[in-house]
């Protein structure tokens, strides 16, 4: 399958890339990791007149910890992320990079692409919701920082002008006492989730002191289910507690019945997952080594 | 449609030298089977599914079919072609044959890279390894157990001293 023709740009700078968008028009678009962009454009989903491809650009694709936050390249494809010191300090990071579909998408998608284009199924925005999140960006003259939860707008939506690109992701270090761990429920590793929870719980002795938990599949944006967290929140860790979060994030979620089952079937299965990401970030919190893998149907 | 202009790609593809000037939409594996007549690289799907058209980027395991060629300006790439040295079948490829690793032999180009991209990196993998370095290849004749075990083979004939293609 062929693509419609459209001019190729090599940008060589984030910068230039950001000039070119403002320069070539809405009919220009950004090639990151392609993994989305390309399938799409092949389907002739997407039909950009021209290209800017990031991928030539020199230091977009890093890792670093600065003043207590861990520092991501917008460039940075989800198998350096897997492999990172960050991610064995940041479990759920580990979870969300290691399950995104396999080997061959993850050496090539990047966390940038993945935040910029707001798949509802997307993976990256789901988990980074329940972390501080900002996600740095550019146009041709100015910089800014826009929190996670301000970025993701709608379905394929972000706060993004359109010639403005991202640059960086910066996440805060969990506080001590805390954990985190994401589950997906996928059909097979190369297809997007039929639904998947985050949970990032700070726990002190059997208290669970702060809670933030986000569904993500199972609505045009990512679901923050706040019955959920607020059954959590200050309240003593127990079956009941749990089984209350999981009740309320079951009926916060807002999911369209398709392909990958009906609404009611993906509820259950958010209820599921939910449960079973507390019951891992409460280990994790505890400083257990807890493995976490997404579930196959 | 607009008219996109021709782009200079040079690659090294299984150690030897190409350059072409392609159109900006052509895709990578397209390049390898059109342009450079390896056709020992697949299209399955087409829809980064799959995995029949995965080739190493640079050591790396990638869907040829969702990449273009111009993106591949300045990189090794090494395909089924390039498995076999003077005559001598890669012990990934032995162990293929030897283990009945394939049936129609579809997937078993990308299939083996992907083993290629894992043996390279872990030098003993455990089951759990092996099959999460091919979730991204899709075979419909084996039941894939005869594929896990040609990849432990391999890595058993590659001797843990094995660095990779």
């Amino acid at each position: 399958m062929y693509p419609r023709a459209f001019h190729y740009h090599r940008a060589s700078s984030l910068r230039e890339a950001a000039e070119m968008l403002s320069r070539l028009g809405e009919g220009a678009k950004l090639l990151a990791g392609g993994q989305s962009l390309i399938p799409l454009m092949k389907l002739r989903f997407a039909n950009p007149a021209d290209l800017v491809d990031l991928n030539f650009i020199r230091g977009t694709s890093y890792i670093k910890q600065e003043n207590g936050a861990i520092h991501i390249g917008a460039l940075t494809r989800h198998a350096e992320i897997q492999d990172s010191a960050a991610a064995a300090k940041i479990p759920i990071l580990h979870d969300c990079a290691a399950g995104i579909a396999d080997v061959q998408v993850r050496n090539r998608g990047t966390i940038g692409g993945s935040l910029a284009e707001a798949d509802p199924s997307g993976d990256w925005a789901t988990v980074l919701m329940t972390l501080t999140t900002d996600v740095h960006c550019l146009d041709g003259k100015r910089k800014r920082s826009v929190p996670l939860r301000d970025f993701v707008k709608d379905a394929y939506t972000t706060a993004l002008s359109h010639d403005e690109l991202v640059s960086e992701v910066s996440i805060q270090l969990p506080p001590k006492g805390s954990g985190g761990a994401y589950i997906a429920f996928k059909r097979a590793a190369p297809v997007y989730p039929t639904a998947s929870a985050a949970v990032q719980l700070t726990v002190e002795g059997d208290t669970c002191k702060e809670a933030s938990i986000a569904l993500g599949c199972v609505g045009l944006t990512p679901v923050r289910p706040s019955e959920a967290e607020s059954a959590l929140r200050g309240q003593r860790l127990s079956e009941k507690t749990i089984a209350a979060a999981a009740e309320g994030a079951r009926s916060a979620c807002d999911p369209q019945g398709d392909m990958r089952g009906s609404a009611e079937y993906k509820r259950e299965v958010v209820g599921a997952l939910v449960k079973r990401a507390i019951e891992a970030a409460v280990r994790r919190a505890r400083g257990e080594q807890v493995e976490v893998s997404h579930l196959y149907a | 449609m607009p008219e996109s202009a021709k782009v200079a790609v040079w690659v090294k593809v299984n150690g030897k030298e190409y350059s072409r000037e392609v159109e900006p939409r052509l895709l990578l594996v397209e390049f390898l089977r059109e342009e450079l007549d390896l056709c020992g690289t697949h299209i399955g799907c087409d829809t980064t599914y799959c995995g029949a058209c995965t080739v190493l980027f640079n050591g790396a395991a990638v869907k040829s079919c969702t990449m273009f060629a111009v993106q591949a300006d300045g990189a090794e790439i090494t395909t089924v072609e390039g498995l076999e040295k003077n005559g001598e079948l890669h012990p990934i490829q032995r162990a293929f044959a030897d283990c009945h690793g394939l049936q129609c032999g579809y997937c078993t180009p990308g299939m083996m890279l992907s083993a290629l991209q894992l043996l390279s990196r872990v030098k003993n993998p455990d089951e759990k390894q092996i099959r999460r370095a091919i979730a991204g290849n899709t075979c419909r004749c084996t039941g894939y157990q005869n594929i896990f075990k040609a990849i432990e083979a391999a890595a058993e004939g590659l001797g843990g001293s094995h660095q990779g293609g």
